[in-house]
């Protein structure tokens, strides 16, 4: 290793001057932080502050740079030294902005001051330069599995972006069920009437596209590999197996209507006059086809009075049927409410709804259809009963509250979509768990269940992408759609929720270009979302290692296999670099150049832990970096003030935070530690899906190790924090302190 | 009249919907309901109980094809027009309207509620002040309290004394209309004329309407 040059920089802009004594800042830097180099400066992030760093760097030979200024959330632009080691000591959004300027807090803010800056440089002196993952493959090839709306949109616009694709559709042409639809619903003004459904114009234009190849009759038979470098053999028609090399790859495989054999009371099954909305769609084809009006199916005699049952099998409260709305049924029913009326206004067509859901510019055709004389009333169906060739459904009109039965000619059941994402993962390891002990049932329902696999990867953790509720594959509502837990895989369309044609297609084109994304950093070997351009990657010390599997088990994103040895083999280029990896090791093997056990163990040993008599306590703050630090420098930004004594290290998640720093902090005399971390469960917001989840499990497990320590078990506290707690989160701070304060001072000062 | 009622009923046979979409003025908005029900939650009269049915109701039992008991109903009858639904509709439904022109389709074919307070006052104060133009106001409010037969008629004008005789003080009641002598304005013939016309073309209206 070159030879290390360490320097200090402290800012006295922003008032950072007026607050706090930098000289003695400068002292801390040097004496405890052993700086080789330690500079002032008025205003660090103008373009002189930055000549002053730079000259240093190229002149004096500076590898690790500490900058105590402002949070490392700003001025990012700035301090970019993309050759240096930089930590960052938060002076301004940390320390001035949270405290009250008055004399009495005058000496309390300043050793504040002081452990940021000696943090800063203890922080630097652990870390290295990041250099990137070696291990890349520059593959920038997209494979999209399923050639529906959504497949055949996310080639199309990967294409468009200069992209080859490798478009696979498991039937015989594309259009999945677009394809057979009459019409669609209507995409744009003035939203009143469908619309021809698209679907050969864009065959047509995949079909001329040089950029997408397109296997028919295939499915992914192996996925191997990583971003970047996934190698895929597709079973094709003839039987043999293709090969690809790919880059990333776009799980588009749509959905599968609800079984309406499965609603026996509304009829299904029971009269050829009772049909799900695909049946009324082949019907309106075939009729159209034939130049007819659509006709009863059981007796081709016209149809006089139409009744669309929403919500049929979905939104069930009993846990018999779907339990959520598929968001496309009503715009669907209406469109095919149209169907008749558009060929004659005297057919009677009903809608028995609960709530009419229309989304996007459904509003407008749903207006347009009460114009056309479409009637909607609100009700729940009870029964479809079905005589000779007319159906009686019974329903309770919920506006005038009774009982009403009325007959119909034809009978359509709003169904729900249910998504094609391949074996739950779960099930399936607990199945081949029971086949490897022997269990014959198991075993059927192991090759039952790959039967249904979709990408057939070969990591560790499962043939497919990981689900979430109701079977959807993993996804985040708001914040990360596309993403799954498997990097540079992203999911689109109705794989990963309930969604129409248009907002699948908006899903297709976003997934694409995340794709591409994903592609092009792997290629870098740098990571993909949420730390997306991070040059660090784990790497193992294997000599310490002993085999626990912990950290295979736990990588949220399965990119750590096992090899012949049965060692921890890393997939840098599946890596999100979230460091659950690091917190699960035992052994503390795990490390990233820049984020490590000690990189963060060093900062809490730089803290200046004050004796028992002084009545200053300690209290360490874990904050996850995605949502607590920001929640805490917008505090700061705020004026809202919090305790003087805590002290707060950010963390990539708090699926990172290894055991031993908490044991490390109270065994250095700390009263408290604080973690930070984002809401896990169903509802989820951590950035890494997971990692806050398997924090927390760990964490669970501290009780055992405060009360052998003698401990109040509360000297640990787990956070739940959101980006938007800006208010909150220093009261929640300062509660705890003052929970803190009741305590006696930890009996491990001073040692 | 109701030899009206008979016809419409046959002609329209199950279909109430369309009966008032095409007899009632502002009949084709009923099907533009969407059920939300803001209209009732607005409606002052709500709260007085005084009603068979909130509007979001009617527009649901014309389209459930209710005939009788929408055309019977009190509840247009107790429209106060105070335009709050109208005003609030989020499909921009002319309640208010509609509930007027559902009543006086009823009326027209003899099958609004009979003695309905509203609907007699609307009728006395249309022939009272056509007659001169003007309203006179103590025949008006004669024919209203004794509506109910003379003991009732005495009994709410005796409760009504004090602001009567405030309202002569006031001028602003003049005794003597009860005799006829009354303010009356200055071209009769001209205001009836044009009225004349007005019903001429209204009963012109309907009459193709009934035809078609």
């Amino acid at each position: 290793m070159a030879d290390v040059k360490t320097a200090a920089y402290i800012c006295k802009g922003c008032e950072i001057d007026k607050r706090v004594d930098v000289a003695a800042l400068a002292k801390a830097a040097t004496k405890s932080g052993k700086m080789n180099i330690v500079r002032e400066h008025d205003f660090l992030c103008s373009a002189e502050g930055v000549a002053m760093i730079q000259n240093d760097i190229d002149n004096e030979g500076v590898t690790h740079a500490a900058i105590c200024a402002c949070s490392r959330r700003a001025k990012t632009d700035a301090f970019n030294f993309p050759t240096t080691a930089i930590s960052r000591g938060n002076l301004r959004e940390g320390v001035i902005w949270i405290r009250p300027d008055t004399e009495a807090a005058r000496e309390t803010t300043q050793e504040m001051a002081e452990d940021y800056v000696r943090m800063a440089c203890a922080e630097v002196k652990a870390m290295q330069v990041p250099q990137g993952n070696p291990n890349t493959g520059g593959v920038k090839t997209l494979l999209v599995v399923g050639g529906g709306m959504s497949g055949m949109t996310s080639a199309l616009e990967a294409s468009k972006a200069g992209y080859k694709v490798v478009l696979v559709e498991k039937t015989g042409a594309l259009g999945g069920w677009t394809a057979k639809l009459h019409k669609r619903i209507p995409t744009r003004e003035p939203f009143k009437a469908p619309e021809d459904n698209g679907v050969s114009d864009m065959v047509a234009r995949i079909e001329a596209d040089s950029n997408i190849k397109v296997y028919l009759n295939a499915t992914i038979a192996k996925t191997d590999g990583s971003p970047g470098r996934f190698k895929v053999e597709i079973a094709i028609e003839s039987g043999a197996i293709a090969n690809e090399d790919i880059g990333a790859i776009i799980q588009a495989t749509g959905f599968t209507l609800y079984d309406a054999n499965k609603l026996p009371e509304l009829g299904y099954g029971k009269s050829p006059n009772v049909v799900d909305q695909a049946g009324l769609e082949g019907l309106a084809r075939d009729a159209a086809a034939a130049g007819k009006p659509i006709c009863r199916p059981s007796d081709g005699q016209p149809v006089n009075k139409v009744v669309f049952v929403q919500c049929a099998g979905q939104r069930d409260t009993t846990g018999t049927h779907l339990q959520y709305c598929s968001g496309f049924c009503c715009n669907t029913s209406i469109k095919q409410a149209m169907y008749f009326k558009d060929g004659n206004p005297d057919i009677d067509t009903v809608v028995l709804f609960t709530d009419l859901r229309t989304p996007g510019n459904g509003e407008d055709f749903y207006r347009a259809a009460q114009n056309k004389g479409v009637i909607f009333s609100k009700g729940v169906v009870s029964n479809v009963s079905a005589s000779g060739n007319t159906c009686s459904v019974k329903f309770k009109d919920l506006i005038l509250n009774e009982e009403v039965d009325t007959q119909a000619d034809l009978v359509v059941l709003a169904t729900g979509m249910v998504p094609s994402s391949g074996p739950e993962l779960d099930a399936l390891n607990e199945a081949n768990r029971l086949a490897e002990g022997g269990d014959e049932g198991a075993k059927e329902q192991v090759v039952q269940m790959m039967s249904k696999s979709v990408l057939n990867l070969t990591y560790r953790q499962g043939p497919d992408v990981p689900q979430f509720k109701h079977g959807f594959n993993d996804s985040h509502f708001i914040c990360f759609p596309y993403e799954t837990r498997r990097t540079a895989i992203y999911n689109a369309g109705p794989v990963r929720r309930p969604m129409d044609i248009l907002q699948a297609q908006e899903d297709a084109t976003g997934a694409a270009m995340k794709a591409i994304q994903a592609m092009e950093n792997a290629g870098l070997g740098k990571a993909a979302h949420p730390r997306a351009g991070d040059l660090s990657f784990p790497t193992v010390r294997l000599e310490g290692c002993t085999q626990c599997k912990r950290c295979t088990v736990e990588c949220p994103f399965g990119a750590i296999d096992e090899d012949a040895k049965r060692f921890p083999l890393f997939n840098e280029s599946r890596c999100r670099r979230c460091g659950t990896c690091m917190g699960a090791c035992p052994v503390r093997v795990i490390s990233f150049e820049n984020y490590s056990v000690n990189t963060v163990g060093s900062q809490i040993k730089a803290v200046d832990v004050p004796d028992e008599f002084s009545e200053k306590p300690r209290i360490l703050i874990l904050a996850c970096e995605n949502d607590a630090y920001p929640a805490l420098d917008m505090a700061g930004m705020n004026r809202h003030e919090y305790d003087p004594f805590v002290r707060v290290i950010p963390i990539r998640c708090l699926g990172s935070v290894n055991t031993i720093w908490i044991t490390d902090a109270l065994n250095g005399g700390y009263d408290g530690v604080m973690l930070m971390g984002c809401k896990h469960g169903e509802e989820y917001q951590c950035h890494f899906v997971k990692g806050s989840e398997l924090g927390r499990y760990r964490l669970s497990k501290v009780g055992d190790t405060l009360k052998g320590m003698n401990l109040e078990t509360e000297r640990v506290m787990d956070v739940e924090v959101a980006i938007t707690d800006i208010a909150t989160l220093p009261q929640k701070i300062n509660d705890y302190a003052a929970l803190i304060k009741s305590f006696p001072p930890s009996p491990f000062k001073g040692f | 009249m109701s030899d009206l009622n008979q016809t419409m009923a046959a002609r329209y046979q199950n279909n109430f919907l369309k009966e008032i979409e095409e007899q009632a003025e502002m009949g084709e908005w009923v099907k533009m309901c969407m059920q939300c029900g803001l209209c009732s939650g607005s409606c002052p009269t709500n709260f007085q109980a005084g009603w068979d049915h909130p509007p979001q109701e009617i527009f649901m039992m014309i389209r459930a094809g209710k005939r009788d008991e929408v055309l019977k109903s009190n509840s247009m009858w107790m429209c106060t027009s105070c335009y709050n639904c109208y005003v609030r509709c989020p499909r921009k439904v002319p309640v208010t309207h509609v509930m007027h022109g559902i009543a006086e389709y009823a009326y027209r074919i003899g099958q609004s509620p009979k003695n309905q307070p509203t609907q007699h006052l609307s009728k006395t104060f249309w022939d009272n002040c056509t007659k001169t133009g003007r309203v006179n106001e103590v025949k008006l409010t004669q024919s209203l309290y004794f509506k109910d037969g003379i003991g009732a008629g005495i009994k709410k004008a005796m409760e009504m004394q004090a602001v009567a005789l405030g309202l002569v003080k006031a001028k602003r009641l003049n005794p003597l209309e009860a005799i006829g002598i009354a303010h009356k304005c200055k071209d009769i013939k001209g205001i009836q004329a044009m009225l004349a016309k007005a019903n001429e073309l209204e009963a012109q209206r309907k009459a193709e309407k009934a035809k078609a």
